[in-house]
């Protein structure tokens, strides 16, 4: 059997669950194996939604882990949940998204139990015949690089990256959702040292990771202020303003802004990149755009070359122009 | 406080990176060499924390005699004490690097005593396993928590702030503990002078240990498929506005 681990936030089922849900049937499919998904929770962690979804993308059976301990997110609870449950279900082997959480309660997991893990891969080759050796393709280099690599383990550990597949329900959609089964876990009261102690929200809505539009800045931008016409189109189109390294190292924008390698991995509709030259750091950061706008004034540079559209000029003088086009479109009788 | 925070030497790679004929490494022949980004920060971070405490910073490394130069680049920023735990400089498994790190600082502990705070950098910018760290804080009995982008010690307790989608978690841990920093936590200062100066003088303690290989094998880099993008160049200037308003309107946007 193939084990998901659902990324899930209170009870609530996040893209990357369905990202890893996705991948899992593929690679179940491969291994012979059914797929069944696990959330890791306090109070009935498996809640329709989670039982729902996780049933859409394919799950056949949803075990869930209930413990006080597990009233919020906390990687070394999660991660030694996560070791029982594996010596109760024996499983082939264990899936979940590369996300920053996804990542860590592997590596938790991992640690604890003193196996391999493999982070962040885009293929899965099982061992022929259910014993032996892995094979798999990874991410290096935030995507700029990718690793062939051989695993020798019992069970694999793995995550798939993020944006490696896009998630996609199993059609047609199961007529009931997935049995659901409790693991019973026994938990150190002291994992509770890292549990979140507390959340501070700075803004509700549309955020740089769920953004249907993005619209970026680069060096291009030359300022802080010159951000202004950016917001503005960016609010017109319901999304939220991105950034280059070169931006954030700039103190013109704040670095949570910052899309690329070491910021946040978008995955929009629609990328507007305006004065970004197109540098690996920030490309593999962008490169889940399903398309992508550029504006330059380098009709040679990377962003423009990848790029699926692009006007050729100063986003100064473009920016406003296609803000102020929208405006009359919209204001047309 | 003590403070120690684990640094790892990369390629500082341009638009490309290219990968030696055998595909086993990035080819760095015409590269320079940096401190990986999250732990540039992590450095600047640990720095800033000993100069609130009156504390002592220890940069620790994994790599071959090269590496020396980021461990002297974190002096001339302000760290105390450099350890190099040399290798080959082939590129080693998590699981021992992992074990050589933790045999690393059992080690440096067992000389002074415990550091109060280890920083990690959340990945590597090169082979990105995201688990290091959190192998050796486990090893060493230490809570860790990754992603951290804020750091506040209070007495014997460190809060550490981790960026989620539209605001920040608050995590609260008793020292010693562990923390996988991301970029965006500081913004790293520049060398002065005197700082380069300094780090010249920098005392390296060089360790040679070896571990327990893993059981993951690096078969061969490449470079992915490129997506050749036949590019519509909608036109230029302003004048371009209505035919990128018209890929919009396409798109459901406007």
């Amino acid at each position: 059997m193939l084990l998901v681990v659902l990324e899930h936030d209170r009870g609530t089922l996040g893209e990357p669950a369905r990202e890893a849900l996705t991948f899992g049937r593929t690679l179940a499919a491969k291994m012979g194996v059914e797929m069944h998904a696990l959330a890791i929770g306090a109070g009935a962690p498996a809640t329709e939604q989670v039982a729902a979804a996780s049933g859409d993308h394919g799950a056949a059976r949803l075990y869930t882990v209930d413990h006080d301990l597990l009233s919020d997110f906390g990687p070394e609870a999660w991660g030694q949940s996560l070791v029982q449950v594996i010596n109760t279900l024996q499983p082939g082997a264990v899936l979940a998204c590369g996300s920053e959480r996804g990542n860590e309660v592997m590596a938790q997991a991992a640690a604890r139990l003193d196996w391999p893990f493999v982070a962040n891969c885009t293929d899965i080759i099982p061992p022929a015949g259910g014993g032996g050796q892995w094979s798999m393709t990874r991410i290096q280099w935030g995507g700029s690089l990718l690793e062939d690599a051989t695993l020798t383990t019992g069970t694999a550990l793995l995550t798939c990256g993020l944006h490696t597949v896009a998630s996609a329900p199993v059609e047609p959609a199961p007529v009931a959702p997935p049995e659901t089964q409790a693991v019973a876990v026994e938990l150190d009261a002291a994992l509770a040292r890292t549990v979140v102690k507390d959340r501070v929200v700075l803004e509700a809505g549309v955020t740089l990771p769920t953004a249907p539009v993005v619209v970026g800045g680069g060096r291009g931008v030359g300022s802080a202020e010159g951000f202004a016409p950016l917001e503005e189109l960016a609010e017109l189109l319901g999304g939220r303003v991105g950034c280059s390294r070169a931006v954030t190292n700039n103190g013109w924008r704040p670095h949570s802004d910052q899309v690329g390698q070491t910021g946040t991995r978008i995955a929009p509709e629609i990328y507007i990149a305006s004065g970004i030259s197109g540098a690996i750091q920030h490309w593999v950061g962008a490169m889940g755009s399903k398309h992508i706008l550029a504006i330059n004034i380098d009709p040679e540079a990377n962003m423009v070359v990848k790029a699926n559209w692009a006007v050729i000029g100063d986003l100064h003088q473009v920016i406003p122009a296609i803000s102020a086009e929208i405006r009359r479109r919209r204001d047309r009788p | 406080m003590r403070v120690l925070c684990c640094v790892k030497r990369v390629p500082a790679p341009g638009a490309k990176i290219n990968v030696t004929a055998d595909g086993l490494a990035v080819d760095a022949a015409h590269l320079g060499f940096t401190t990986s980004p999250h732990e540039e920060c992590g450095v600047e971070e640990a720095v800033q924390i000993a100069e609130r405490t009156g504390g002592e910073v220890t940069v620790l490394t994994l790599g071959p005699a090269e590496a020396a130069e980021q461990l002297r680049y974190a002096a001339s920023v302000g760290a105390h004490l450099g350890v190099l735990v040399s290798t080959d400089g082939a590129a080693w498994d998590p699981q021992r690097t992992a074990r050589a790190l933790t045999a690393a600082i059992e080690s440096l502990e067992a000389g002074s005593g415990a550091f109060d705070l280890i920083l990690f950098g959340n990945e590597s910018a090169d082979s990105g396993g995201f688990q290091v760290g959190v192998r050796v804080a486990y090893a060493l009995g230490r809570p860790i928590v990754n992603g951290i982008k804020g750091i506040e010690v209070d007495g014997p307790v460190v809060r550490a702030r981790r960026e989620i989608d539209g605001g920040f978690e608050v995590y609260e841990m008793d020292l010693p503990a562990a923390l996988g920093v991301k970029e965006g936590i500081n913004l790293p200062r520049y060398p002065t002078m005197r700082g380069r100066l300094a780090s010249k003088k920098l005392e390296i303690t060089t360790l040679v240990l070896d571990a327990a290989g893993g059981d993951q094998a690096l078969v061969r880099l490449h470079r992915p498929t490129e997506t050749v993008s036949q590019t519509v160049i909608l036109g230029d200037g302003p004048d371009a506005a209505p035919a990128a308003v018209d890929v919009l309107e396409e798109l459901g946007l406007v």
